[in-house]
């Protein structure tokens, strides 16, 4: 049962990330864009912890908790970056 | 492993899974950029929430001791997604994106625009 739930998990969040892709190109402006990307470092994490519990190991969360602090460093600098046109004034 | 955890862990990642999935789909299909901000924020965090709570009760049975590793990524993905929303809410207002008709309050977009220090 298990191993059938980790794989109905990650179509899930493989179609979330497709979807998430599609907004990336198709985003209107630059803030959908930020939007979109920050979706995707989320849902990466997702994706790297269901990689963890399928293959048993506890080696991925300090990847997973890397990928969520720099995702939120590169948000808030893109963010920072295109309301002022400048990161450290 | 015992069936009942089995069961536990499977409901965790399913809703989980599903919960990513709608917070997506709501980036994906709604009409303007203050409604697709919300999406995302609210229920991929809940669904981060119920992925990592799974993986928490698996790891704990598994290893025979409380693991508290996923509660770290939980405690930072709970603390950052409201700043990244917050920041992403203000570069929206700055640079004047549409808005749908029925939002209330549009005035003051304006007014926050117009301040010297974004």
């Amino acid at each position: 049962m298990l191993s059938t739930a980790i794989v109905i998990a990650t179509t899930l969040v493989c179609i979330a990330l497709i979807l998430n892709l599609w907004r990336l190109f198709i985003g209107p402006g630059r803030p959908d864009r930020i939007l979109a990307l920050d979706t995707m470092y989320i849902n990466s994490i997702a994706l790297i912890i269901l990689f963890g519990i399928y293959s048993g190991t506890t080696l991925y969360f300090e990847a997973a908790l890397l990928i969520a602090m720099l995702g939120f460093v590169s948000t808030a600098a893109m963010c920072k970056y295109i309301l002022r046109g400048d990161l450290i004034e | 492993m015992e069936f009942w955890i089995e069961l536990v862990v499977s409901v965790f990642l399913v809703v989980g899974a599903v919960f990513v999935l709608i917070g997506s789909l709501g980036l994906a299909k709604l009409p303007d950029f203050y409604t697709r901000l919300h999406g995302p924020t609210k229920a991929t965090t809940l669904g981060m929430g119920c992925l990592l709570a799974a993986s928490v009760i698996l790891v704990t049975y598994q290893q025979g001791y409380l693991s508290l590793h996923e509660l770290l990524i939980t405690l930072f993905l709970l603390i950052t997604a409201p700043v990244t929303a917050h920041m992403l809410a203000k570069t929206a207002m700055h640079h004047n994106l549409e808005i749908l008709d029925k939002t209330s309050n549009k005035a003051l977009t304006k007014r926050a625009r117009d301040r010297i220090n974004p």
